[in-house]
């Protein structure tokens, strides 16, 4: 009887192991699969395309260059290796300008006039480049369909620009965002990281413990603190802070979301720096006492160092706390999608995107793929942080068994 | 000359250490014995103010290093402790190599030449009977060494601050017989140079290595003597009956 209740409960906890598992890795494949959607389509929206004279020599355009004509950057063939012809855009709507409404009429219902409108604009002009449904091009004898490069692992990381709603075609450049991710994050490291580890090193090593029994909690409560409410407390004063002190037009700069995450990665690296400067046993620090040095001595020659792997577990646990946080920083940041070149410019993170875009994005379409994609980029970024992490401590452990 | 002078010492209420008078013989090894919780290693460690690291420790009396109090206000202790060596009792160097484990007291104590780290280094591993066993691995790790190895790093290290005084908490008892020997010898070579406390519970150890032995029970001095003295012809009874392994 017993037994068979010890099987049961065995059982159990084997299911609920297997269940989590599961779970996790379900996650993870959905995201790669919706992630990995993004690649290999073409950049422009489904049902429309791009369209030139046939006699135009230029087959194949890449996403930069039809953003720079319908821009009006590129105003001639030649400069996309075609004929000597100046650029003449045509979007639906300009049908009235070649047009007269008379001409026009009944186009709304008749899909056979309008193609053969369309038809006969791109034959008169040699020089222009249509965004048009696609639904009109099978029957048009004159018009060319651009090949428009597909969205490639090299035009999404290197890519410079992100418009994902962006007409005729999106643009998915997650270079700004990795940047602005990178930029803020490794910021907040920075300033984190001296308060972080003084503080560490105080608890540890200095403070009677009357004042660190006080000095715990708070900081542990610091941990708690919904990240929406360091988000608040930026906007109301810290943002104000830096444009006043920068004097800036606006106060939503990298810096100020570097601030706030310091801010919030001051406890996971006050707690595991601290645990790890605790774990430095006695007798070693005994040791050096009996030789004659002092406490501080003590503290930097052997405390710290000896604990080392734990300090730096604790800035990277500090930094994937950082990469990955996502309310705060959509905040106070300014959130514009631009390669930053200083910290005092809006930013824009990965996390803050997706929270930001995932609500216009329709399901299916390109910019949700988009989304899905930078989503795979944070779990790799934090997988590879976890991995160091694990990596650093488990030398840790070997170190303290020998 | 170290000697303490109606030494009590407290932890919070609990009396650790009871009215302690005495004259520990310059170089030579004074051996402290008692069973546990006797107070003979919080004895030892009043030497060189180790005590003073546990919170909660009141201190009354006298401990003369030197022609000089060691309680006094404004002595500085850190000095105080770069003359009076300690050993501990598990072997515990840094996670560092053998060279810089020993050469580490000199660079606390402010010593950049290089060239007399060395030579100290040297000397002091020579001292510990070392040498012969590392001075092609100096710069492996501390940790690579056997624990008894380790053990007379940690006496070289302890060396190399050239102390007067000596103060071993039981540092033998980690180790394999053979280490154990070996650390027994050096003692032996050392108590030429210095004045050794050391704390043991082997009484066969203290017979052999010591010139005199104090028996502790119970947070007093039961009895000082010669160690010849107190293993065969003790005063105290309960010092003949701890001897001969009646209790302890």
């Amino acid at each position: 009887m017993k037994k068979i209740f010890e099987k049961v409960i065995e059982g159990i906890l084997m299911l609920s192991g297997t269940v989590t598992t599961l779970t996790v890795l379900l996650i993870i494949f959905f995201l790669f699969k919706e992630g990995i959607g993004l690649f290999g389509k073409s950049p422009t929206e489904e049902g429309f395309t791009v369209a030139v004279n046939r006699e135009n020599p230029v087959n194949e355009l890449s996403t930069d260059q039809i953003k720079n004509i319908f821009d009006q950057n590129i105003h001639n063939w030649n400069e996309v290796g075609g004929n000597n012809d100046s650029i003449i855009l045509f979007r639906m709507d300009d049908l009235f300008n070649y047009y007269t409404e008379e001409e026009l009429a009944g186009i709304d219902t008749n899909m056979n006039l309008l193609t053969s409108k369309i038809d006969e604009v791109i034959d008169k002009n040699k020089g222009i480049i249509a965004f048009i449904s696609s639904k009109e091009i099978p029957q048009n004898p004159n018009s060319k369909l651009i090949h428009i490069k597909a969205i490639g692992l090299g035009s999404f990381f290197g890519g410079k620009e992100w418009f994902p709603t962006a007409q005729p075609v999106a643009q998915f450049g997650v270079y700004p965002l990795l940047m602005g991710t990178l930029w803020v994050s490794l910021l907040a490291i920075l300033i984190a990281l001296p308060f972080g580890l003084a503080t560490a090193v105080y608890m540890a090593e200095i403070a009677s413990p009357g004042v660190r029994s006080v000095l715990k909690p708070v900081i542990e409560l610091l941990a708690g603190i919904p990240s929406v409410v360091y988000g608040f407390f930026g906007l109301i004063v810290v943002v104000p802070l830096v444009q006043q002190i920068f004097a800036l037009p606006v106060g939503e700069t990298g810096l100020t979301g570097s601030i706030i995450l310091a801010i919030m990665a001051l406890p996971t690296i006050i707690t595991v720096a601290e645990d790890a400067i605790r774990g430095t046993p006695r007798s070693v620090k005994e040791a050096s006492l009996a030789l004659g040095a002092s406490q501080w001595q003590t503290i930097y020659r052997i405390t710290i160092p000896y604990a080392s792997s734990g300090i730096t577990a604790a800035v990277i646990l500090g930094i994937g706390r950082a990469i990955g946080e996502t309310m705060a920083v959509l905040m106070v940041t300014g959130n514009a999608a631009v390669v930053p070149h200083s910290i005092l410019e809006p930013m824009r993170t990965i996390p803050a995107t997706i929270a930001a875009e995932l609500g216009e994005a329709a399901k299916g379409s390109l910019h949700y793929d988009a989304l899905f994609a930078l989503g795979c980029i944070l779990f790799i970024i934090t997988m590879i942080v976890n991995l160091t992490v694990q990596m650093i401590s488990g030398k840790r452990t070997r170190n303290k068994l020998r | 000359m170290i000697e303490a002078k109606n030494l009590n010492l407290f932890y919070g209420t609990f009396q650790a250490l009871n009215d302690i008078s005495m004259k520990v013989p310059e170089k030579s090894v004074t051996a402290l014995i008692g069973p546990s919780g006797c107070g003979k290693s919080t004895f030892l460690r009043t030497f060189n103010r180790m005590n003073d690291l546990i919170p909660g420790v009141k201190i009354e009396g006298e401990v003369i290093v030197d022609d000089m109090n060691v309680y006094e206000k404004g002595v500085d202790v850190d000095n105080l402790r770069k003359r009076v060596g300690m050993v501990f009792q598990k072997p515990n160097p840094f996670a560092k190599s053998i060279f810089e484990n020993v050469a580490y007291g000199l660079r606390v104590n402010g010593v950049n030449d290089e060239k007399l780290i060395k030579q100290t280094v040297e000397e002091s591993l020579k001292q510990a009977a070392l040498w012969d066993e590392v001075k092609d691995n100096l710069k492996k790790s501390a940790y690579a060494i056997s624990g008894g190895q380790q053990q007379r790093l940690c006496i070289a290290r302890a060396l190399a601050v050239e102390p007067t005084v000596l103060l071993m908490d039981e540092p033998a008892s980690a180790l394999d017989p053979i280490s154990t020997s070996k650390i027994e010898e050096l003692i032996h070579e050392l108590k030429k140079k210095y004045t050794i406390l050391i704390v043991t519970h082997n009484m066969q150890q203290a017979a052999r290595v010591s010139d005199h032995t104090a028996f502790f029970y119970m947070g007093s001095l039961v009895e000082f003597d010669e160690t010849k003295t107190i293993f065969t012809h003790p005063v105290k009874q309960q010092t003949q009956n701890y001897v001969t392994g009646r209790f302890g």
